[in-house]
This record gives C-alpha cells, sequence and structure tokens, in this order.
C-alpha cells in the first residue's frame, strides 16, 4: 500500500510536487533560522565573553562584591602564579588577565597646561605580546578606524569619538590621571597609537585600549591584576562545562576565609548577563515559536489546498466503488509520505546550511564597513539537537492535519452530482 | 555669724552662676579659628593609611600661608617622592615628577582620595574658618577622656560647602576640636575625625595626632600625625606659583 502510494506520490507530479515543495521550504526555512537565531544569540554572547566578562572570570571575593566599582585596589596579586596555574588545571581554556580602569584624560597644550579633560573607561590588555591572543578576541584589527596598533610602550588605543571631541590625532599626547593599587593619584603620559570604533555607545564616549605592561606601571601593580578572564578554546560558552570549572575551583578555595581569597564567576552569573542571557533566550524562544507557528500555518494551508485541488479525483473513486474511509485513509497516508519526504529533505538541507555556517560562517565585514561594532563580524549558525526534530515535525503534522481537516468533504462527497460536474 | 553664712551663701551662689554661663556657638568657633589658622606655617607631616588590604605610610612636607595658599610636597614613599600640590584660593594643582606635568584638579576629583588615605582633596583645600562657614549652637557638653568639651552642632550658610553639617566637640580649657562627625546633606554621616594627642606649640594648643575615618570606606582609618611645625615662618612667596611645582 505504502509502496503504491509512493509511487503515486513519485510519478504524479502534478498532485504531489506542490506540497512537497511547501513542507521542504517550510522545513528547510524553520531549522536554518533556528540554527541561525542561534548562532546570532552565541555571538553576542561570545561578544560580551571575549570583551568584558570571559566565559568565567577570576578575582578576588572583594573585588567580585563591588564588582561595578572595578575597585583595582581589591585586584588579585601572584597573577602569574595563579594562571599557570589555572592553564594546568583548566587546559581548555585559554586564561588572560586584564585591569579594568577608569579615570580622566588630560589634554595638554603647546605650553603643557591643561587644555581639556574628560573621563574615560579602560581596559588594559595584553597586546604586544607577539602572538598573543587579546588583540583578536577583542578584534582590534577589524574596529580600527585610524592609525595602527600599539607597538612600543605608553602608546594606547582610543575610541575614535573621544579623539575626536578631545581634539586629538594620531600621536597625540595626554595623561591619564587614575588611582594605584594602593588608592594613591597616579599620573602616565600617553601616545594614541591608533582610534577605535566600539560600537557600544557607552565605550564610544570614553573608551580606552592599553596595554597591560603599561597599566601595571601606572597603577603600581606588577604581577597584578583585576580581573583573570578564562575563555573556551573554541569560543562557545557552555554553562555546564564553565560551572563545572566553578566548583572545581571554588572547591580549592572552601572553607579558607579571606577576602582577598581568589573567587570565580561563570558568564551568566555576572552583574548584568543573567539578565541579558535569560532575555536573549526567552527573545529566542519567542521568535522561534512565532516563524515555526507561521511556517505551521503554511504547511498545513498547503495540506487544505493540495486535498481540496482534488475534489474532482476523489468523486471519481467514490463512483468506481471506492469506501469513503478508505479514500481518507489513504489521502492521509500520502500526506504522511509527503511530510515525511519533506520534512527530511527540508531537515537536511537546513542542517547542510547550518552547519557550513556554523564551520565557516558568513563573513559580513564588507556590510559593516561603515558600521564597525565590537562583535565577530563573520556571523555563525549552531546546530543543537532540537535543531534535528524542530521543522521535522511541524513539517509532518502541519500537513498531516491539513489533510485530515480538508479530507472530511470526502464524506459529504455525492457520486450523483459527478456526471454534471464533470458534463459541466 | 548669720551674716558670714549669708556672705557664703551668696558667694558660691555667684560662682554657681558664673559657672553655668554657657559662652556662645559663635564664640567658641571663634577660639577655634583663632587657634587652628594662623598666619603662616610650615609643617612636615605623615599619614598612616590603614587600607583593607595592608597599611603604609606618606610622608610630606607642607607650607601654608594663610587660608588661601599652599604648597605641598610629598617625601616618602619612593614612589610618591617628588608629587607636589598647590593650592592657590580654591584652585587646585598636581605635578607628578613621571610625567612632569601640572594638572588642575577639579569637579569630582576634588572629591577623590589623596594618596589613598581617607582625607579628600576637598578636604585639604577646607581650610576656612568655621564661624564664617557655618552658623552653630551649642548641643550640650560632654567630657572625652578627661577633658570637658562643648558639643556645637554646625550648619553651612551656604550650599558649596563639602560637609554641610558637622557635630563637632571643642575642648572646653583649649580651645581645640578633638572630635568631629561630618555629615552630607541627607543627615548620612560621611567621616569622622579623632584627635589622640595635643601639644602646646609656640602658645596654641595643636593637634598633634588625628584619626581620621571616611565611614563610606572599609578600612581602619588614616592617621595623620604632625612631626614638626613652625608658625609663623617666612614663606617666599615665589613658592606659591605654578613654576615651583616643575623645580
Amino acid at each position: 500500500m505504502i509502496r503504491f502510494l509512493l509511487k503515486g506520490i513519485l510519478r504524479d507530479r502534478g498532485r504531489s510536487l506542490f506540497p512537497l515543495l511547501v513542507v521542504t521550504a517550510g522545513v528547510f526555512l524553520t531549522v536554518a533560522f533556528y540554527g541561525y537565531i542561534l548562532g546570532m544569540m552565541n555571538n553576542m554572547i561570545r561578544s560580551n565573553a571575549n570583551l568584558r566578562h570571559g566565559h568565567v572570570k577570576v578575582m578576588t571575593r572583594a573585588y567580585a562584591q563591588d564588582i561595578a566599582q572595578v575597585p583595582n585596589e581589591l585586584a588579585l596579586t601572584g597573577v602569574a602564579a595563579l594562571s599557570d596555574e589555572l592553564r594546568t588545571s583548566y587546559p581548555d581554556l585559554d586564561w588572560v588577565a586584564r585591569i579594568p580602569f577608569g579615570g580622566l584624560l588630560d589634554v595638554p597644550d603647546d605650553e603643557g597646561e591643561t587644555r581639556i579633560q574628560a573621563p574615560v573607561a579602560g581596559l588594559a590588555v595584553d597586546l604586544r605580546t607577539s602572538g598573543g591572543p587579546e588583540p583578536g578576541l577583542l578584534g582590534l584589527a577589524k574596529i580600527l578606524v585610524r592609525g595602527r596598533m600599539p607597538r612600543v610602550p605608553g602608546e594606547l588605543l582610543m575610541s575614535d569619538e573621544l579623539a575626536r571631541k578631545l581634539g586629538l590625532d594620531i600621536g597625540g599626547k595626554a595623561t591619564l590621571i587614575t588611582t594605584t593599587m594602593a588608592g594613591s593619584l597616579a599620573m602616565a603620559n600617553f601616545t594614541v597609537a591608533g582610534t577605535i570604533r566600539f560600537g557600544i555607545r557607552a565605550m564610544d564616549r570614553t573608551g580606552l585600549i592599553a596595554d597591560l605592561a603599561d597599566l601595571r606601571r601606572a597603577l603600581d601593580m606588577d604581577d597584578a591584576a583585576g580581573e583573570v578572564l578564562g575563555l573556551f578554546k573554541d569560543g562557545i560558552y557552555r554553562s555546564d562545562q564553565a560551572a563545572a570549572v566553578l566548583r572545581s575551583f571554588e572547591g580549592r578555595y572552601a572553607g579558607r576565609q579571606g577576602e582577598f581569597l581568589p573567587a570565580m564567576q561563570t558568564l551568566a552569573e555576572q552583574p548584568g548577563m543573567d539578565i541579558i542571557i535569560g532575555r536573549m533566550r526567552y527573545a529566542t524562544s519567542a521568535i522561534v515559536f512565532i516563524f515555526l507557528l507561521a511556517m505551521s500555518l503554511v504547511m498545513w494551508n498547503a495540506g487544505l489546498v493540495g486535498t481540496l485541488r482534488r475534489y474532482g479525483e476523489f468523486g471519481l473513486r467514490l463512483a468506481i466503488g471506492e469506501a469513503k474511509g478508505h479514500v481518507y485513509r489513504t489521502m492521509l497516508a500520502e500526506s504522511l509520505l509527503i511530510g515525511v519526504l519533506g520534512s527530511t529533505a527540508g531537515t537536511v538541507l537546513g542542517l547542510s546550511l547550518s552547519w557550513y555556517l556554523q564551520v565557516h560562517g558568513i563573513d559580513v565585514s564588507s556590510i559593516m564597513k561603515n558600521i564597525t561594532f565590537l562583535m565577530d563580524t563573520v556571523l555563525h549558525s549552531k546546530i543543537t539537537p532540537l535543531s534535528f526534530v524542530i521543522g521535522f515535525i511541524p513539517g509532518l503534522l502541519a500537513s498531516l492535519i491539513g489533510t485530515a481537516i480538508a479530507g472530511r468533504t470526502i464524506y459529504k462527497r455525492q457520486t450523483a452530482r459527478l456526471f454534471k460536474e464533470l458534463e459541466s | 555669724m548669720i551674716r558670714f553664712a549669708l556672705l557664703i551663701g551668696a558667694i558660691a551662689a555667684f560662682a554657681a552662676a558664673a559657672s553655668a554661663q554657657v559662652p556662645t556657638a559663635d564664640a567658641i568657633l571663634d577660639r577655634v579659628d583663632r587657634n587652628a589658622v594662623p598666619g603662616s606655617k610650615i609643617l612636615v607631616s605623615e599619614m598612616t593609611i590603614h587600607g583593607r588590604r595592608e597599611s603604609r605610610t606618606v610622608k610630606s612636607k607642607s607650607w601654608i600661608e594663610g587660608e588661601d595658599k599652599a604648597f605641598t610636597e610629598y617625601l616618602d614613599p619612593p614612589r610618591e617622592r617628588g608629587i607636589k600640590m598647590l593650592k592657590l584660593g580654591d584652585r587646585l594643582w598636581t605635578y607628578s615628577p613621571d610625567t612632569d606635568r601640572a594638572i588642575a584638579i577639579s569637579g569630582h576629583m576634588l572629591r577623590q582620595s589623596v594618596m589613598g588615605s581617607d582625607l579628600s582633596y576637598e578636604d585639604m583645600m577646607a581650610d576656612h574658618k568655621l564661624r564664617e562657614a557655618y552658623d552653630a549652637r551649642v548641643a550640650g557638653e560632654e567630657t572625652l577622656g578627661d577633658r570637658p568639651c562643648w558639643v556645637l552642632e554646625l550648619t553651612s550658610r551656604s550650599g558649596e560647602i563639602a560637609y554641610p553639617s558637622r557635630k563637632t566637640w571643642v575642648d572646653k580649657g583649649r580651645f581645640i576640636v578633638i572630635k568631629e562627625e561630618r555629615y552630607a546633606k541627607s543627615g548620612r554621616l560621611l567621616k569622622t575625625l579623632e584627635v589622640r594627642s595635643v601639644e602646646f606649640v609656640q602658645n596654641r594648643w595643636l593637634p598633634k595626632e588625628v584619626l581620621f575615618r571616611d565611614v563610606l570606606k572599609e578600612g581602619q582609618g588614616t592617621e595623620f600625625r604632625i612631626l614638626s611645625i613652625e608658625f609663623d615662618a617666612p614663606i617666599s612667596d615665589a613658592l606659591f606659583s605654578k613654576a615651583s611645582l616643575r623645580k
């Protein structure tokens, strides 16, 4: 029976091609869209992780409690030994030390007197170690607007907007006024090596990126850092693995007292990120649900239309003696087969595209030339176990339900009117 | 005998009445100001800052002329050595030898901590006479240690002042502030001051060791000690110029 129906579907393309194409297209779009949305979400998480939070972050217990204030007086010490220990214990992650800092930038005039001042918020990262991961993590080469990367001590990158506001060109000099780890006044001269566009409003107003060694010297933070970030080497945040690293790390210090002992937080635990991730998941689910609903309606409609188009065929089959129940059941079986074929084809195509985008991504940097964001300009999809069924089940059910509803007309069909219809 | 008893009674009543007479708050503040704000002084002092992580001591030398002019050079520790500050009226500059720049400290920077201590630049700048800046009333009397004190409540006369209200304990005999609580406009306690020891120098009482505490910070406060002081010393006017910062 199934073989007979399958032959009918394959040979009589007039009646099966349209429903098959609709189901295939609908399932393909659903799977591909779902993968893309997940990929976008991952991209945003990746940008936040790379810029500020890491997948896990190590700081002192006291710093963690006051993290919004960026309290460098509570920073980690003995960072080289701690980083070595982290690299040995958790080799799946890259570990980088950073110093977020705030202060005032003072730009002198020709006589060395203050010409203009502005509040700044900066990030000190290892910019000058050859082959170091930081420039890549922050995507600095892509967001460089003018100038070049810092090469020698005392050079920094500055937000292009801030540089223009302060009237600073490449090679311009300014003095950073901030506080040392001990809370003393710190003043350090810097030269602008390049300007960047973060794409984040607050950072474009006040942002600086300086070399870690320069800031350590200026803030009297030898072998110290505000934060040590851990990032999974493949760049993908996995909450369960991050939580496992956290449990293992915290276990080492359990029961020990001291506000300057290291403490760890996962990305999702950090202030703001818990809300962002929650909202992103909610928004993603809502978007996927709405899209799925729309695609289900389209496929359902295809089932309805496909069945109604065959009104004459039902009459003929009934006229030659086929039972109404048999016609209805064969219609459902046919629809199920179309659903299986279409959903399989759609899922395979959708997964193929998602896989390609997951592995290779699409480089959209050419479209984003004028809008440079501090995020990966290569967009990636993401395949999860749900990707395999998210399109398949609606594809199967929607066309089946559409056929089941439309097929009820078989029971209202009167063979007495068939010849009249055929004559007309 | 009766006459004698009446005379003794009258004398005792007069003495009691005289001792119960409370000077006005303004009169007390006048005496405090006269004691605290001399013509000029040169002092060497040190601050021991008890932070959350460690304690450290910063030594400096200051030249002060009246209320408006002050020049400070940090002598120790090595990281701080050579940093200078100049106050001229309501303006403040700081110079660091590392950058060879003299930078004006203004706006919110004035509220920043000086060298990580519990004192802000605003605290350093505030050398005004209490009598002129505040309306005061005598709130009572207390004995701190073995020193009887007037307790004054001060309310600022203008809005542009770091501490809109203060509660001040003034030593009755020496007319120096030996304890103080400084409040925000909201009534929140911001800082406390506690004089640990005093010294009589050149005919005036001087708080020699003071503990400042910024109650919004965690830590054990900042101990300020005067190591040496010279009143009414001649100070060259050239010192109070921006050019002297670079010398």
